[in-house]
């Protein structure tokens, strides 16, 4: 009984982690702290954007990230319905990595705007790019609260594939509308003033290496995430009662 | 299991059935006439308020009309599932080995006839509230786009209205997924009813490529719907 | 540099908004293991 004690929640154990993970988290952790000190100190103001370029290090590749991993929450959606791959697994990378992707997406927003508020001396234009970007964000956090409408794990599972194929076939006819809507009705946006730049080597390092370090965090964060689910599916499959049986039991003998 | 329902004649029945028993529901209890109707006006009314000046509301016209329609829309969907989930209509209907598709292109039909009557209302509102106004040219184009919105509206509305339907907290959930799908409709009627009340002077040519844009959402959404209606039901 | 506050404050929100959500993960997932016997992780 003692060894299932001392691996029981406590502090000591990394749940989620593994020899792998803890390798890519050390290197995460280094390569944050390499970019930041680049892209704050090292790297040069741009030509044309000034300093205000140093944001693009950390906003570039968070977007871009965001839009992966929602490309991969659509794969693994797909990969679901499929019955010969159906495997909860992909159910829970689906809704792991709608999860960092919501988190990444909502981040590059708001650096987004900041960077905007610079260059163009405004938070929000309303360019098909920025436009479509907003919608995908409330589309998944709207996709992460059916995810969360309760029922059996494979009803949740279905549900929430099919909702995120639907997604695939939204975001491109909201895209195209949007830009329908600009270029008959507004004059040329804002966007794309200012927005040149000329990289040196450097700078182009830098973004690089951005590109790097947040598709490594993805990884982390999507292995943890997907895992944590997966506690918790089991949880709910043990049953409450039966948890609560073993923590009487656990007070029992203290 | 009976016999008539199988295949896609089966597929044509139910929709009929279902849709005939939706708007058979409606003219007995009144619902769309006597809640959401007046819902929709005093929306209009309210934006009247918002709004404050006549040369505004008559610019913004058919942008109300459709945003009316999208709350509206809203309340719709509910109700409609509300009908369904209330005995477990929905769950006897599966198990009955009805087919999914029938069920929602009856659904959608009967959800795209209500709210046909609702744009109507809203455009005669909008000529009495914002002085729009169109030709008989533009008439056709309002009545094509109609029916082209509509259909979009009611398939992706019964499409994300059985998502949601039997969970708890649908109702909150449903404005959250079903507003960011239909802005596309929402950008395409507005500008093609534009055209067709000739605001800011623009010509009935320009509203039909945005037809376009609705009819191709329409049909979009409505074989989405039929195909992915089962799975979403299938639990 | 012009605008400081404005770029620091975006990696502030990027890296604290990453780290905020992985600590989260780390602890739900830690509360919620306690019921559950370590050679059940599939991944161990």
């Amino acid at each position: 009984m003692n060894t299932s004690m001392s691996t029981k929640g406590s502090p000591r154990d990394r749940v989620t982690g593994t020899p792998f993970t803890r390798g890519l988290g050390i290197l995460v952790l280094a390569g944050m702290a390499l970019l930041i000190v680049l892209g704050l100190f090292v790297s040069p103001a741009d030509v044309n954007q000034g300093e205000s370029v140093r944001i693009m290090y950390a906003h570039v590749p968070g977007a871009w990230l965001a839009y992966l991993a929602f490309i991969v929450t659509a794969v693994s959606s797909a990969a679901y319905l499929w019955n010969r791959t159906r495997s909860l697994t992909w159910d829970r990378i689906a809704g792991a990595s709608a999860e960092v992707g919501v988190l990444f997406m909502g981040i590059s927003l708001i650096t987004g705007s900041l960077w905007g508020r610079i260059t163009w001396g405004t938070y929000w234009t309303w360019d098909a790019r920025l436009t479509t970007t907003a919608f995908l964000f409330v589309t998944y956090i709207g996709y992460l609260a059916v995810r969360g409408l309760g029922g059996t794990h494979q009803q949740r599972a279905r549900r929430s594939a099919v909702l995120a194929l639907l997604a695939v076939l939204e975001i491109p006819l909201v895209h195209f509308s949007v830009e329908l809507w600009n270029t008959l009705h507004q004059e040329a946006s804002v966007a794309g003033r200012g927005t040149n730049v000329d990289m040196d080597g450097l700078m182009l390092f830098t973004l690089f290496l951005g590109v790097v370090v947040f598709t490594l965090m993805y990884v982390w964060l999507v292995l943890h995430r997907q895992r944590s689910l997966t506690l918790d599916d089991m949880l709910d499959d043990s049953g409450l009662d039966n948890a609560l049986t073993a923590r009487r039991a656990e007070g029992m003998k203290r | 299991m009976s016999r008539s329902l199988q295949g896609s004649a089966g597929v044509i029945a139910t929709a009929r059935l279902i849709a005939a028993k939706d708007l058979r529901v409606e003219r007995r209890s009144r619902v769309l006439l006597n809640q959401v109707l007046p819902f929709a006006l005093i929306v209009m009314v309210m934006f009247a308020f918002a709004l404050d000046s006549d040369a505004v509301l008559e610019r913004v016209a058919p942008g109300l009309v459709w945003l009316a329609t999208l709350f509206s829309v809203l309340v719709m969907v509910s109700r409609s599932f509300a009908v369904e989930t209330a005995d477990g209509a929905l769950d006897q209907l599966r198990s009955a080995g009805v087919p999914a598709t029938g069920i929602f292109i009856g659904k959608m039909l009967a959800l795209m006839a209500q709210l046909l009557v609702l744009v109507a209302l809203l455009v005669g509102a909008a000529v009495v509230l914002y002085r729009a106004s169109f030709s008989w040219e533009g008439g056709v184009l309002l009545v094509t786009t109609a029916i082209a919105a509509t259909c979009g509206l009611a398939a992706v509305g019964t499409l994300y209205g059985g998502l949601a339907a039997g969970a708890k907290g649908r109702e909150t959930l449903l404005p959250l997924l079903l507003l960011p799908v239909v802005a596309p409709v929402l950008i395409g009627a507005t500008r093609a009813t534009e055209s067709a009340f000739g605001t800011n002077g623009i010509a009935i040519s320009e509203g039909w490529p945005w037809f376009g844009l609705l009819a191709v959402f329409a049909v979009l959404f409505s074989v989405a719907g039929a195909v992915a209606f089962g799975p979403l039901l299938d639990d | 540099m012009d605008n400081a506050g404005f770029i620091i404050a975006s990696y502030i929100i990027t890296f604290g908004a990453v780290g905020a959500y992985a600590i989260g993960v780390i602890r739900r997932s830690r509360k919620s293991s306690r019921d559950i016997p370590r050679d059940q992780r599939p991944w161990l």
